[in-house]
């Protein structure tokens, strides 16, 4: 499903550049669960931002989906992001002016759905992480586990083939964070890819796979051994 | 254009970001209120002189007598010059075809009587051709023509105004008034632009009056109006070439200024005409700078409102929203509001021209309004506006990468 072959990116700082990514190699296969861990700095979010399509890449081969990524356009990107990623972010990033059902269902009205249609399949998407009865309500009426529902709702409306959440329990308690992990798992469980960057050990402990950064190199890549849950 | 689903989207944002919309809106609604007042006020000044310019033909020459300042051909300075029938003869032979209409003109006092009414008033005794240079709109009857010149008849016009002073809402027409003494019939009633003291006259036959008051053939004053296919300049000399004509046969100086006094149309309209000119220009130049300023103020406002939206915008492209959706939706949200705002600040200024309109008349402003043409022309200006005030910042915004505005706080 991503494939990223000696994957390089520095930005810009001034004169001078900084050197973020340093050759990754990275392969996911469809289904997977993978979390990306790695201090402050070490260039995961840069990672998953090249994932997303939200941002370029200096060098290497990264495939989505089997397909090349290169001198991809903006339009083309809106048009890949729509199709096959969803995003959860750790600020949410809900539309403020729109109710919970308007920000689920804006995907779908980026992909040419009609207004009726996408009020129907927003609803069910909302029905599924629990806010169905939520769904007249702005962002501001909502608590901070209860948007990122919502933003997963909206991460997963339009049915893509991954699911990229960067720190998607960063801003909530540990209880709220577990719900909104066990949404993702089983997100997972109906064959979604799931690819989620976090900072607690004991949230990648959720996922299937943990990838290790440190300064911009992978310095570990291994499945998380499931306790036997009797 | 017509996707309901963005207008819906476009609605909603608008709807919810009352604020912004307020804003925007209010901007352009200003200018171009500012723009049509300060557009039917500039008119209502083109009015006025428009109007005070009616009161005779526009192509008309007035030539008047007086005394001679110089000595000329052995004759004393101080001279009376007195206009006689032949001058009147003299100007029409000799300007064949470059006249008109042609009439002289002979002014006197009269004391008016009719059944127990009685008053003063001017008598203008005067050429049938007269009608058309003072522009008399006859109301009921004719005016004076050649046989009443002929037979010296004693037949008069009478003002709307002296009509009404002496018969009321009785019938004038058919009766015989009173005139210092000698009865007339009245032959016609007229009314003209010119104003009050125009509807205070009584017309005459000129020989009528020539032969009743003084039995001679003086004229007090010759009018004409030149032919219409002149242009000013060549009515401007056709009228020196008339003073100094007049000035020979009566041996007056070439330089004498006072004797032979000529009036000319031509002149007063080639003023008229830069007058209009420069206040069409500045006309021009204010709703203009209204209208820039209103378009700056506007596109500051939307490049403010897509700065303020940067993060919003990148949500929808982390969403799927393509650049040309993105530009879409800043540009249509911009000449809506451009268009509705702007259109509401044009009634606004229309209404507020109707009710304040006649209260701006003590101020030479008359009938201030806009024309349907410059209504239509605001509003598609308002439009492009809209489309530039709209494009660079949609632009701009469409060219953000992601994840720089998502970045954004
Ligand atoms: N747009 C940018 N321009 C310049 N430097 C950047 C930019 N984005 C990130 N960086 C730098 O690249 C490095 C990696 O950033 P990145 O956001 O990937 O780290 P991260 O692993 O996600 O850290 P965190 O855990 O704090 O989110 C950092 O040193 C950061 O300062
Ligand atoms: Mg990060």
């Amino acid at each position: 499903m991503i494939k990223i072959e000696k994957l390089h990116k520095s930005y810009p700082i001034g004169n001078d550049s900084l050197h973020v990514l340093k050759g990754l190699d990275l392969h996911i296969k469809e289904g997977e669960f993978v979390s990306i861990m790695g201090s402050s700095g070490s260039g995961k979010s840069t990672l998953l931002n090249i994932v997303g399509l939200l941002d370029g890449h200096d060098s290497g081969n990264y495939y989505l989906n089997g397909q090349l990524i290169e001198n991809l356009d903006e339009k083309k990107a809106a048009t890949l992001r729509n199709k096959f990623l969803g995003f959860v972010f750790q600020s949410f990033n809900l539309i403020s002016y729109k109710n919970a059902l308007e920000n689920v269902a804006l995907p779908l009205y980026y992909k040419g759905i009609n207004r009726k249609e996408r009020q129907k399949i927003a609803l069910q998407y909302l029905d599924k992480v629990g806010l169905k009865n939520w769904a007249n309500h702005l962002p501001s009426e909502l608590s901070g586990g209860q948007k990122q529902r919502v933003a997963i709702a909206r991460a997963l409306v339009t049915q893509p083939k991954v699911v990229l959440a960067d720190e998607p329990t960063g801003a909530l308690d540990s209880s709220t964070s577990h719900s909104v992990m066990e949404l993702l798992k089983e997100i997972n469980r109906e064959g979604m890819t799931v690819f989620v960057i976090t900072h607690e050990e004991d949230i990648a402990a959720e996922t299937d796979r943990i990838v290790r950064l440190k300064d911009g190199v992978i310095i570990s890549d291994e499945k998380v051994i499931k306790k036997a849950t009797v | 254009m017509f996707d309901l689903d963005r207008w819906q989207e476009i609605f909603q944002t608008l709807g919810k970001n009352k604020l912004r919309t307020a804003l925007s809106g209010f901007t352009i609604a200003f200018a171009i209120l500012l723009f049509t007042l300060l557009f039917g006020i500039g008119n209502g000044l083109k009015h006025t002189f428009e109007k005070s310019f009616n009161d005779d033909a526009n192509n008309a020459i007035f030539i008047r007598s007086g005394r001679t300042t110089k000595p000329y051909r052995g004759l004393q300075s101080g001279r009376k010059i007195q206009f006689k029938n032949d001058d009147y003869k003299f100007i029409i032979d000799e300007f064949d075809g470059k006249v008109q209409f042609i009439s002289a003109r002979i002014y006197k006092g009269v004391q008016a009587i009719y059944k127990g009414e009685q008053n003063n008033y001017t008598v203008r005794a005067v050429h049938p051709d007269h009608q058309f240079l003072e522009k008399t709109i006859i109301d009921k009857g004719r005016f004076i023509n050649v046989f009443d010149l002929k037979n010296k008849s004693k037949v008069i016009v009478i003002g709307r105004l002296v009509k009404e002073d002496l018969f009321g809402n009785k019938i004038a027409l058919g009766k015989n008034i009173n005139l210092s003494g000698i009865s007339y019939k009245v032959i016609g009633v007229f009314s003209d632009e010119g104003g009050d003291n125009e509807e205070r006259l009584i017309y005459m036959p000129i020989t009528t009056a020539q032969s009743i008051y003084g039995n001679n053939d003086y004229l007090d004053q010759v009018n004409l109006t030149y032919n219409p296919a002149m242009n000013l300049e060549q009515a401007i000399s056709f009228g020196n070439l008339i003073q100094k004509k007049l000035k020979d046969k009566h041996d007056i100086a070439p330089r004498d200024q006072g004797a032979i006094r000529v009036s000319n149309m031509a002149e007063a309209n080639k003023n008229v005409g830069m007058f209009m000119l420069f206040l069409n220009a500045i006309i021009l130049f204010i709703g203009l700078g209204t209208l820039v300023a209103g378009i700056i103020g506007i596109s500051n406002i939307m490049v403010y409102i897509v700065k303020e939206r940067t993060k919003e915008l990148g949500i929808r492209k982390a969403l799927g929203a393509t650049p040309k959706s993105i530009i879409g939706m800043i540009m249509l949200e911009s000449i809506f509001v451009t268009t509705v705002a702007g259109y509401g600040g044009l009634i606004i200024g229309v209404f507020t021209l109707k009710a304040i309109g006649s209260s701006l008349e003590q101020y030479f402003i008359v009938n201030p309004s806009v024309e349907t043409y410059v209504v239509i022309g605001a509003t598609i200006v308002l439009i492009i506006s809209g489309t530039i005030a709209g494009y660079i910042p949609a632009k701009r915004a469409a060219r953000i990468k992601p994840i720089v505005a998502l970045n954004d706080e």
